[in-house]
């Protein structure tokens, strides 16, 4: 069985110990995900399995075939950017731009958690299915990417922008 | 990290055998699994992959739920059943980690992770007892600050990280066991974990190659009024200093029934057993509360950094029972 990345087959790696971050960055060269960390902490290497974002390098890539994933590579359309990372470009969403794609990656899952009413920390009401994103519930609900340039203020904008005027 | 073998198990009878092979363990989502086999604290021969086994969630004829031990927390904590008959286990699982954690992680990896003791990950620079057994404890001289205050012991004062277990400990679960030869059993979540005593490495009642397929939540009608809450150095993404999880059944203003545990305070999560006893059929009061938690703490021993736990333990716990009975100071 193959991991199917960003639409193109690839064969799991023969040996367990390469991680789905090793596997795109060193065997194929998709070095827009980015390894920060290395243990969960940063949120750097965020890519989207079959939709829901995970980090990639606590990641076996050898469990994951069968999945789908996506990094940022693969949210262009025909050469054109994703809206959000448009509105990352318009409102400074970065300064060095590390954390960019998986701050990009993670966004873009979580507002698919919120939208389906995955309830977080600062959630008042569990029982409804309604989620508004909320600046808090966008802070704590992106608490697993961290920004060392402090950009947070443009990056909540831009997923603002996005999600929860645009509706996308 | 050294080399292993991979297996995806096909089944549950399929994972045991494989899981019961010498220097084999268990894969869930590998959040903690896979970094501490980089940091070479857990080295295994082999693993065996069991996290596509068992992820239903599904209602027991007497108004339970049982979980597949696949389940992955993000799963478990936006299922309908659980935010609204067990609100404390969407809470406390949507406390802990991060999102990205969270749609990895499964139940039955979140149980049986390892300690953060800064010391039993310092694997080059520090003496563990759990890591090492008979090496000696460096963390009970050291910096402590994260430290247990209650049940720890002269060879390990780690603390189990879980936030989801301390959710668990408080709904009374069963966890569902299959072992070698297809024998099951089920145990009390609250027997499942071990104080640390003079062998902190075993860190559960679990034989070799036993596999939790399940947890199951019994019927608990008073869960619908539940709550965790969690106090920690940043407003997210970090341990638990300290966490409280209760259910509450008022009984006009009297507590008519309770179920109280505590996290990051001991090497398992803490089921408060003496605070319940004392709750139990008392006015609702702040006195009532505060004698609760002072039976609760009375055995607390402080380390050199984390005396300001016992107090923190209580002034939570006093919040808590305040916050679900509607008796406030």
């Amino acid at each position: 069985m193959a991991i199917r990345i960003n639409g193109t087959d690839v064969q799991a790696p023969s040996d367990p110990r390469v991680s789905l971050l090793d596997l795109l960055r060193e065997e194929l060269h998709l070095t827009g995900t980015k390894k920060g960390c290395n243990q969960g902490a940063c949120g750097a290497c965020t890519v989207l399995v079959d939709g829901e974002r995970v980090v990639s390098c606590l990641a076996l890539a050898v469990q994951y075939e069968g999945c789908e994933i996506t990094t940022i590579e693969g949210l262009s359309k025909e050469g054109a950017l994703h809206p959000l990372q448009e509105a990352f470009v318009e409102h400074d969403g970065f300064q060095c731009g590390y954390c960019t794609p998986g701050q990009i990656c993670s966004a873009i899952g979580m507002a698919a958690e919120a939208k389906r009413g995955v309830p977080s920390h600062v959630t008042d009401d569990l029982s409804t299915d309604t989620i508004v994103l909320t600046h808090d519930e966008l802070r704590e609900r992106m608490s697993g990417n961290l920004c060392r340039c402090g950009a947070y203020n443009g990056i909540v904008a831009a997923i603002t922008e996005t999600f929860v005027e645009a509706g996308e | 990290m050294i080399p292993f073998t991979y297996a995806r198990a096909a089944n549950t009878a399929d994972a045991v055998v494989h899981g019961s092979a010498a220097g084999a363990k268990y894969l869930g989502g590998g959040t903690n699994l896979v970094d501490l086999m980089r940091e070479g604290i857990e080295h295994p021969a082999g693993l065996v992959d069991v996290s596509g086994l068992s992820r239903d969630i599904t209602e027991t004829d007497n108004g339970g739920v049982l979980i597949g031990a696949g389940v992955k927390n993000t799963a478990l904590a936006e299922n309908r059943l659980v935010r609204t008959r067990f609100p404390v286990l969407s809470r406390a699982i949507v406390a802990g980690a991060s999102g990205q954690i969270r749609n990895m992680a499964t139940v039955g990896g979140n149980i049986l992770q390892r300690t953060r003791c800064t010391y039993f990950y310092d694997d080059t620079g520090s003496r563990c007892n759990k890591r090492e057994p008979g090496q000696g404890c460096d963390a009970i001289d050291g910096f402590n600050r994260i430290h247990a205050i209650l049940g720890a012991s002269p060879s390990c004062v780690a603390t189990h990280p879980s936030d989801m277990c301390v959710a668990l400990a408080a709904l009374d679960a069963v966890v569902h066991l299959e072992g070698a030869g297809g024998k099951t059993r089920r145990l009390p979540f609250t027997d499942l974990h071990l104080l640390p005593e003079g062998r902190p490495d075993v860190e559960t009642v679990l034989e070799p190659g036993e596999l939790i397929t399940a947890v199951e939540l019994p019927a608990q009608p008073m869960a619908a009024r539940s709550t965790y809450r969690k106090v920690r150095d940043r407003s997210s993404y970090a341990f638990a200093l300290v966490s409280v999880a209760a259910s509450l059944e008022m009984d006009g203003a009297t507590i008519g029934d309770v179920r109280l545990a505590l996290g990051g305070v001991a090497h398992k999560p803490w089921r408060a057993w003496k605070a319940e006893e004392v709750l139990r059929s008392k006015a609702a009061t702040q006195a009532t509360f505060q004698a609760a938690a002072e039976a609760e703490l009375a055995d607390a021993v402080p380390l050199k950094d984390n005396g300001f736990k016992i107090e923190l333990a209580k002034r939570t716990i006093i919040a808590v029972l305040g916050e679900l009975s509607g008796v406030s100071a």
